[in-house]
């Protein structure tokens, strides 16, 4: 963070300083993101509300992205940056289909954001990236970013306006940080649990969010993006999703290998 | 006698500190913030005229007290007791909205016993601008007054700085925009108090709804000659919803690096008396096994 | 040979269009106002106009700005109009520099005219409103990035053909964007929005699924908004212009005032304990 910290002025006097009239091509716009990987599939999640200080600009604008029939991007920080980045990622992707016949893999476009993201290192775009979906060997994945292109594959992540409340919650159930095993049980595996609890977590996630974070609410968007065969019994049916949630399947982009992507939708509180 | 010029009466504003609190604010990034409210805060007169309704003072508030962009307190009190006909609702530093109308609340109690009469709102004002003047903006409060004395309804905005406001509609704090805009469009001249109450619960509505530093409930006073109505949660726009998972926890989640279990109780010698709490037919004394406390008649294991 | 206006200059009627670019087409230069001499970056607004307002209505969009064009508090031009149509079913809405904003009409309208030329020939569509809603958005973003903002805020209106659905979009210096069925700029982001939503939602409710807002229930909100705003918004007047963008194309009303009331004052003494 001390790559956005204001310099130190030289100014000892303040009243001789200058008045600086800058022009800040930087914003924020709240909101937040995350991302799990289970064993065959990813969720990816992000809020719909948009805002600049303390005003609301919209209550729908889109911070995830379905990029390709098994990847999908959620950004967070400042909008114009994080609309445009995508735009560059799917031209990207564009010309590498032309170029190879195929779409990317998940890995492939985690290394070109890096390279995206570090293209702009002295006039960083102001991003968080979180990309998930699944890896050619078919397990789930996620992927962070920092806004200059530093990465990791993780189990889990969050971020955004309201990271520092949804991380360590993902930390305590995801990677079972700070609890103990049954005595006699086997240790804990991150990156293991099945889809219902998944969805479970990313929903208290931003319904616990919107109760304490003013950036937080209005609404939220889940992808899950499935691996090929996988069964969809615990995602469609009746009396799997809390009332008001609704979801629906994304037709494949491409010729489709088989992997499916669902969106879900739920409101959240509007205060 | 000879006295020396550095040595006049400090009269007027000491500005010795400036150098050094500037100095400080370049060394830490800022000076320290203290909790601040983000607030929607309203105040209508209604009735009299010939509306045929006892003019009257609606007050309101939403509920939600901030720290930076995490919400502190979701259900706070924004509508403070002056006097039992005079209220202010308080934005800005929570502490000195607190603290404020604490202390003139106590003035006006010593006020209205020297002069043996309820204190007027004016006055309420004045000893809040008069105190807020003389620390020039560093007590962070502004505030919403309003109340019926006997020359009638009174309504004022005070700001940090100790300028008031007498208008018969008034909003304050980061959601005033949002309330004022309600007001300026619908407010009309003696209202009858349903549609004055119904009025400043949509200005705060507009609040809660479209400004991030307000939330939560609509609190409502009114205040008429009779006395006052504090509607507390007057609505409840935003309950929390359940959570889809339980979070309890194993017996034995934490690890521990030591265990270390003492008996706090070294000795218990229990009497049955026939004392007071006999007398008054509250409670029968009884025996209990010793070490039964918390979580004994839950069917806990104890740590012994 | 085609006398089509299209067809001019063109050598043969059946050549499809300048294929291979053997003659001179004109050229606006339409991005390079930087490209050369000294540059002149705008770092702060000078003459400015105030918020627009913006909401959809079951027929259409309708987008409301008032008629001044301020120099800081200097109430300077009172009768400068700052809704500008686009073809025959777009209009821009545009707060903040006047300058910047004139810069824009001359840009947007050169290519328009292109864009008119082009139409005339066939199997040229004609831009939709989210056409010109990308093309801004990408100039606002691509000068802010380049640290010569186009100190504006905007709102775009329109009726796409295609789709048979309005459009109604926001973008500013910084290039951010975003939609939503009732759009404010400026102080209107504080004041109008609250009473824009409070309407919408009262009929189409919170998931916007109900009907919309009549034509007429929608012109008496955009009255009632502008109303407050001249109330509250010190860098605002009370003459104003309203445009509705419908499938039949755009009407701009003549400017307006909203009716006032200030007998409320007329018991007021004073601002403290005054009474007379």
């Amino acid at each position: 963070m001390a790559l956005y910290a204001q310099p130190p002025t030289s100014y000892s006097d303040p009243t001789t300083a200058p008045i600086e009239h800058r022009f800040n091509p930087y914003s924020d716009n709240g909101g937040s993101i995350l991302a799990i990987a289970g064993k065959d599939f990813s969720v990816i999640a992000g809020d719909t509300r948009q805002s600049e200080g303390y005003n609301i600009q919209t209550r729908y604008a889109r911070k995830v992205w379905q990029l390709t029939d098994k990847v999908v991007l959620a950004t967070n920080g400042f909008s114009a940056d994080g609309n445009n980045f995508v735009k560059r990622v799917k031209q990207r992707l564009e010309w590498y289909e032309h170029a190879h016949h195929k779409p990317m893999g998940l890995k492939s476009i985690a290394r070109m954001i890096q390279t995206l993201l570090y293209g702009k290192r002295f006039f960083p775009y102001y991003v968080y990236n979180i990309l998930g979906g699944i890896e050619e060997d078919g397990s789930g994945a996620v992927y962070s970013f920092d806004p200059v292109g530093s990465y990791e594959r993780e189990a889990c992540r969050a971020a955004g306006a309201a990271q520092s409340l949804i991380q360590p919650f993902l930390d305590n159930q995801v990677y079972f940080k700070n609890q103990q095993p049954e005595p006699g049980a086997a240790p804990f595996v991150a990156g293991n649990l099945p889809l219902s609890t998944i969805l479970s977590l990313v929903v208290d996630s931003f319904t616990s969010a919107t109760e304490r974070h003013i950036e937080v609410g209005d609404g939220m968007e889940i992808y899950v993006v499935m691996n090929k065969g996988r069964t969809t019994d615990d995602l469609i049916g009746p009396g799997i999703l809390s009332e008001g949630m609704h979801v629906e399947e994304l037709g494949a982009l491409g010729e489709g290998g088989g992997e499916r992507t669902f969106l879900v939708t739920s409101p959240l509180k509007r205060d | 006698m000879v006295v020396k010029a550095v040595e006049t009466p400090n009269i007027g504003f000491d500005f010795s500190n400036h150098a050094r609190n500037q100095f400080l604010g370049q060394r830490l990034q800022g000076t320290p913030k203290a909790t601040s409210t983000g607030t929607t805060i309203v105040g209508v007169i209604f009735g009299g005229g010939d509306s045929g309704e006892e003019a009257g003072v609606c007050l309101g508030a939403d509920t939600r007290a901030t720290g930076g962009p995490i919400v502190a307190d979701k259900n706070c009190e924004k509508i403070h007791y002056l006097t039992p006909q005079i209220r202010c609702c308080g934005a800005g530093t929570a502490a000195d909205t607190e603290f404020v109308t604490n202390l003139i609340s106590s003035n006006l109690e010593l006020h209205a016993l020297s002069q043996g009469r309820p204190a007027r709102i004016v006055t309420a004002m004045t000893m809040l601008k008069q105190y807020l003047f003389r620390y020039q903006g560093h007590v962070g409060a502004h505030l919403v007054l309003g109340g019926v004395d006997s020359t009638g309804p009174h309504l004022f905005t005070v700001h940090a700085h100790g300028s008031t406001d007498k208008l018969p509609y008034v909003t304050m704090g980061s959601g005033s925009l949002a309330a004022m805009a309600v007001f300026e469009s619908s407010f009309k001249e003696n209202m009858t108090r349903a549609e004055a109450v119904a009025l400043v619960a949509r200005a705060i509505r507009s609040g809660i709804f479209n400004d991030l530093g307000s939330g939560s409930n609509v609190d409502v006073a009114v205040i008429t000659k009779s006395g006052t109505e504090m509607l507390r949660n007057y609505e409840t726009p935003n309950e929390r919803s359940n959570k889809s998972r339980n979070y309890k926890f194993r017996r034995g989640t934490t690890a521990w690096t030591k265990e270390n279990v003492r008996s706090l109780i070294v000795s218990e010698d229990v009497k049955i008396t026939t004392g007071a709490g006999k007398d008054q037919g509250g409670f029968e004394a009884k025996q209990v096994p010793t070490g039964a406390g918390v979580g004994g008649e839950e069917g806990m294991d104890l740590d012994s | 040979m085609s006398h089509h206006p299209a067809m001019w200059k063109q050598p043969s009627a059946h050549s499809s269009f300048n294929d291979y670019a053997t003659f001179p087409l004109a050229q606006t230069q339409r991005h390079s106002a930087i490209s050369h001499g000294a540059t002149q970056h705008t770092q702060q607004p000078l003459v400015t106009g105030t918020s627009v307002l913006g909401i959809k209505f079951d027929k259409g969009v309708m987008i409301a700005a008032d008629n001044l064009a301020s120099y800081g508090s200097l109430a300077r031009f009172r009768d400068i109009q700052r809704l500008h149509p686009l073809g025959k079913h777009t209009l821009l809405g545009v707060a903040g520099d006047m300058s910047d904003y004139q810069w824009l009409k001359k840009e947007l309208d050169a290519l328009l005219r292109q864009e008119e030329a082009l139409s005339l020939t066939d199997s040229h569509p004609s831009l939709s409103p989210s056409n010109i809603y990308d093309l801004l958005a990408n100039l606002f973003y691509g000068r802010r990035s380049k640290m010569n903002p186009v100190w504006n805020a905007v709102l775009v209106g329109g009726w796409d053909k295609n789709k048979k659905e309005s459009f109604l979009a926001f973008i500013d210096l910084l290039g951010t964007t975003y939609t939503a069925p009732t759009l404010a700029t400026g102080f209107g982001a504080h004041l109008a929005q609250p009473l824009l939503r409070e309407a919408f939602e009262a009929k189409a409710g919170v998931d916007g699924k109900g009907p919309l807002l009549t034509q007429e229930e929608g012109e008496k909100l955009i009255d009632d908004c502008m109303k407050v705003l001249f109330y509250r918004d010190a860098r605002s007047i009370n003459k104003y212009q309203v445009a509705i963008i419908t499938e039949e194309g755009i009407t701009i009303s003549d400017s307006k005032s909203a009716p006032t009331e200030w007998s409320f004052a007329e018991g007021l003494r004073g601002y403290g304990a005054q009474t007379q």
